[in-house]
């Protein structure tokens, strides 16, 4: 057969066609449910994190759907004066928000690593069992560990101080190692710690280079050889909690505020 | 012309991509810290060698000799981004954990490796049992790292404990060697030890 340019060139042409339309169909073909397995483990996390999620749930999406809109309630925090105005906390993208230029804030140089801030930010309140008033309040924290960006939520009791739990729902920290943030013995610690001394607002909790004492009520164990993993939790905690994250929104609405 | 069965069986030791060529050996270290993931991986690479190499062959007399390379690699980059996203469609935790490898596949040198030696001459019923021969190959190798490297690691096997670990009560100090890459490369060494032992035509004359 006689390859002449022309015929090379259709060649790659026709090739390169008909490889668009089957990437391009699959994209757009599964980009619902991918859409809906990315929500579905936003909420998984979120329930988690808030102690509601028991294995039955976790296998069956309905529960979670159900339990989600049961006792979830999306709330906007504003880091800036009227910045949420207007805004529908359950389709809040807060990740869009902190991207865009125009609706964020430049917090660069903090130990986090934390580039931009939203200047609003999407938290969740747990309504209590019975239905009235609140149980738990989430907060979203994300930043820098060794290798990756830990995204995450932690959950604090309606004082603003006492710590429920932390979860991470994304990061690519090395598998048994820094990736142990995910082991629940080591999530477990962090139920019952303090996220603040008393009458603080800078807060306090933190990870330790190896084991903590037993009277500690800030810290929890390190991880066993991810130090740099530890510390970047640390970090990001310690910010997200801080005077640049949800520390004011804590003292003015949580501490002593009207949840009491 | 080799036999069907041949095509199929070679790959797996007598002709490992791995073992004997030493191909693709990147994405064995990365994703064989679990059992789970290394499963997927090699599902995934088997599909991506099996449609490539299926492609490649039935356009065989088409492809100008000048642009073949290229044509492959479209081929063959396509392929992966549909698997990737056909993974992240139906098996959502576990692609999480695959994240960057899975497109890496286009990167592995067995997909290419197999079009170019294999698929540009042959058939496309011969192209795709070639494909599921050197895919079961490279599985054969991942699944063997993965299996040491999550039991002795991480005291698991898919997740389950089967070693209760010290840090939890039990007797069991996991070794952390195997958890980080270098721990892979000793056992894919170990692998490729054992499999030229008892085929020493696969060693290299010095």
């Amino acid at each position: 057969m006689e390859f002449t340019p022309t015929r090379t060139v259709s060649f790659a042409a026709i090739v390169c066609f008909v490889c668009s339309i089957f990437v391009a169909s699959a994209a757009v073909g599964l980009k619902e449910r991918q859409k809906e397995n990315a929500t579905l483990d936003r909420q998984k996390k979120v329930l988690d994190v808030a102690g509601l999620l028991n294995e039955q749930m976790a296998a069956d999406a309905n529960l979670i759907k159900k339990a989600y809109a049961e006792r979830i309630k999306p709330v906007l925090v504003n880091f800036k004066d009227g910045a949420c105005t207007g805004q529908d906390a359950k389709v809040f993208d807060q990740q869009k928000w902190a991207k865009d230029p125009t609706t964020s804030t430049d917090v660069s140089g903090n130990k986090a690593k934390v580039q931009r801030t939203p200047n609003c930010a999407q938290i969740f309140e747990v309504k209590s069992d019975s239905g009235t008033g609140v149980d738990t309040v989430i907060f979203p924290v994300e930043g820098k560990g060794l290798w990756s960006t830990l995204y995450g939520f932690i959950a604090l009791a309606p004082n603003g101080v006492d710590i429920k739990g932390l979860t991470f729902y994304k990061h690519a920290e090395t598998p048994g190692l820094g990736g142990e943030v995910d082991n629940p013995k080591w999530k477990a610690q962090w139920k019952g710690k303090k996220a603040f001394a008393d009458g603080s607002a800078v807060p306090t909790l933190y990870v330790k280079k190896g084991k903590v004492a037993s009277n500690d009520k800030y810290g929890v164990d390190g991880l066993s050889g991810a130090t740099l993993t530890s510390n970047g939790v640390t970090h990001l905690l310690q910010f997200w909690l801080g005077d640049q994250g949800f520390g004011p929104y804590i003292t003015n609405n949580l501490k002593g505020g009207n949840n009491g | 012309m080799a036999k069907n069965k041949e095509v199929l069986l070679d790959p797996l030791f007598n002709e490992n991509p791995i073992a004997l060529q030493v191909l693709g050996i990147c994405s064995a270290l990365a994703v064989t810290t679990k059992m789970e993931t290394a499963l997927v991986m090699s599902l995934a690479v088997i599909v991506v060698l099996i449609f490539s190499n299926l492609a490649i062959s039935l356009i065989r007399n088409f492809i100008p000799p000048s642009i073949r390379i290229i044509v492959q690699l479209t081929i063959i980059a396509s392929l992966v981004i549909i698997t990737d996203q056909v993974l992240k469609a139906f098996v959502y935790e576990t692609a999480k954990q695959l994240s960057v490898f899975v497109g890496l596949i286009i990167t592995n040198c067995i997909v290419m490796g197999r079009a170019e030696a294999f698929a540009m001459q042959q058939g496309p019923v011969k192209s795709v049992i070639d494909g599921i021969g050197n895919g079961l190959g490279y599985s054969i190798v991942l699944i063997f790292v993965a299996f040491f490297r999550e039991l002795f690691g991480s005291g698991t096997l898919f997740g389950v404990q089967l070693l209760p670990l010290a840090t939890e009560g039990g007797w069991y100090t996991p070794n952390g060697l195997l958890v980080l890459s270098p721990g892979a490369f000793f056992l894919i060494a170990v692998f490729i030890w054992i499999v030229r032992a008892f085929k020493p035509d696969q060693i290299e004359e010095e």
